[in-house]
């Protein structure tokens, strides 16, 4: 008897273990709330939405607005991520530059983009356009600082003996201020990716007529909660996938050392 | 001192990029407004947002929508304040239970939130509450996190000393850990703050009835472009302000 308790225990004492039975735990009750509890119009058990995943995607338009998402998404950071290379060392190369530009970038870091959601619209129009510029105004910010605290925080000394032996502006750029700067560019991919996520969603959800906000809209006027809940776990999926992947290629890259 | 001078000179002289810069963009704006034929529908001018602003400052109409948004960053706040503190210092009590939960609340980061407000707004329609929910939701994370690492990691020899002065639950609580964990507290508060702020005007932006993003939306649908940019900016100013104050109290509370 006491060698059972023992064993449970030990599988207890497995943090991940009881972290998966926390997650078993809520899973249940909602599924016992939406069951028994709360008006099917409003909720739907967990068990109904992963059934019914099934007949998301069979609904004409869904496949494709995920992808148009997934696209705006791409193009959204793949443009955060140029720009702000391009300004972030434009900007971070030069002290001078640094000193004068450097509060700029960060008063228009601190702004609230999302007042200005329906400027975007007006400029870009309401296809995927403006999503992507929205994505943009939300990625390139974080990049462009995380690039520019990058190349300052190189030691003066590197660059000093660098150029002592003789080394060239290129050679100093490839050599010594390239390999220094590989975490602080997975970091501002890191923080690019969060901000474009929230870009693209945020005017995803505001208007959309191919996308995934107009399900969304659509399936919240039906009172169709199986549906939305399961759209909306697609979509989340997709976003942990897309940060994991940013997420693990900073944890691999961002232990570069001097050895 | 040479040095010193030089810096002094530098310093003046990226003040004068800056200043340059910010008065290159005002010009650009004028001039492609009076200028260069850019439509009025897209690009108001200046002036005409300076009047309109001041109009709205003189007659007080926006004071209703900043009130709708601020009472629904109030009460998101309250809820998100109550139930991650209280559930970061329950979950702080074990070592293995932060083990247990840390990753979970931390994880749940990489959803972008905002996902949430279409199934708040079909739980809680169009109203403050799904805003509330949507706040909430987002501003729990930092403070619960901050909490269970402020909770979690108080100097254990004040809980030694406390306990053997025979210092009951509440007393250690009262007069230990929470003075302890304050700073950290003050910090999650603060960022779940900021994020409420800026979810709420997004959500009220994307689906709601009143409020500052709300009336900001209006405007552009009226395609009343000088009035909505006066809004943009007197919301911007309200957000700067906020955030200005709230980390001034974050500090002031650190100190002690």
């Amino acid at each position: 008897m006491t060698g059972t308790i023992d064993r449970c225990q030990t599988f207890l004492s497995r943090p991940w273990i009881a972290r998966l039975l926390v997650i078993g735990v809520v899973l249940l009750a909602w599924e016992i709330a939406a069951r028994w509890f709360v008006d099917p119009m409003f909720l739907s058990p967990p068990s109904r939405v992963v059934v019914s995943l099934d007949e998301v995607f069979r609904t004409p338009g869904v496949p494709a607005a995920l992808w148009v998402t997934f696209l705006e998404l791409g193009a959204a950071f793949v443009l955060s991520v140029t720009i702000g290379l391009v300004v972030g060392f434009a900007i971070g190369l030069q002290p001078f530059a640094r000193r004068s530009f450097t509060p700029i970038i960060l008063l228009l870091y601190g702004l609230p983009q999302i007042t200005i959601l329906p400027l975007f619209i007006l400029y870009f129009g309401i296809g995927p356009a403006s999503k992507i510029a929205f994505g943009v105004s939300h990625g390139v910010f974080p990049i462009v600082m995380t690039i520019i605290a990058g190349v300052q925080n190189i030691k003066p000394i590197f660059l000093v003996s660098a150029r002592s032996m003789g080394a060239d502006r290129w050679q100093i750029l490839r050599w010594v201020i390239f390999p220094h700067m590989i975490p602080s560019f997975f970091a501002g991919m890191r923080l690019g990716m969060t901000g474009v996520l929230l870009g693209v969603l945020l005017a995803e959800l505001y208007v959309s007529t191919a996308g995934i906000g107009y399900f969304t809209t659509l399936f919240t006027q039906n009172l169709d909660p199986t549906k939305l809940l399961g759209l909306v776990g697609l979509l989340a999926t997709m976003a942990i996938i897309l940060n994991e992947i940013v997420r693990r290629a900073e944890v691999k890259f961002g232990e570069w050392r001097i050895e | 001192m040479g040095h010193e001078a030089k810096r002094e000179g530098s310093t003046i002289g990226s003040r004068a990029v800056q200043l340059t810069f910010l008065l290159a963009l005002l010009a650009l704006w004028y001039l492609s407004t009076t200028r260069w034929g850019v439509s009025p529908l897209l690009l108001p001018h200046p002036a005409n947002v300076y009047v309109n602003f001041v109009d709205i400052l003189r007659s007080g109409e926006f004071i209703n929508d900043l009130r709708v948004t601020l009472t629904e960053l109030a009460v998101a706040l309250a809820l998100s304040t109550t139930s991650g503190v209280m559930l970061g210092y329950l979950v702080s009590r074990s070592r293995y239970l932060i083990d247990v939960f840390e990753p979970l609340f931390a994880g749940s980061y990489s959803i972008p939130m905002i996902l949430f407000l279409p199934l708040y707004v079909l739980f809680f329609g169009l109203g403050p509450s799904s805003k509330i929910a949507l706040g909430a939701t987002i501003s729990f994370f930092p403070i619960v996190l901050c909490s269970m690492a402020g909770f979690g990691h108080v100097e254990q020899s004040y809980v030694l000393v406390a306990r053997s002065m025979g210092a009951t639950n509440y007393q250690l609580f009262r007069h230990v850990l929470l003075p302890a964990a304050r700073p950290l507290i003050f910090t999650g508060v603060r960022m779940g703050f900021t994020v409420a702020l800026l979810s709420i005007i997004g959500g009220e932006t994307i689906a709601s009835l009143a409020g500052l993003g709300r009336r900001i939306v209006q405007l552009a649908e009226g395609m009343e472009m000088a009035r909505m940019f006066a809004y943009i900016v007197l919301v911007v100013i309200i957000v700067a302000v906020l955030n200005f104050v709230v980390s001034v109290i974050e500090a002031r509370g650190n100190r002690f």
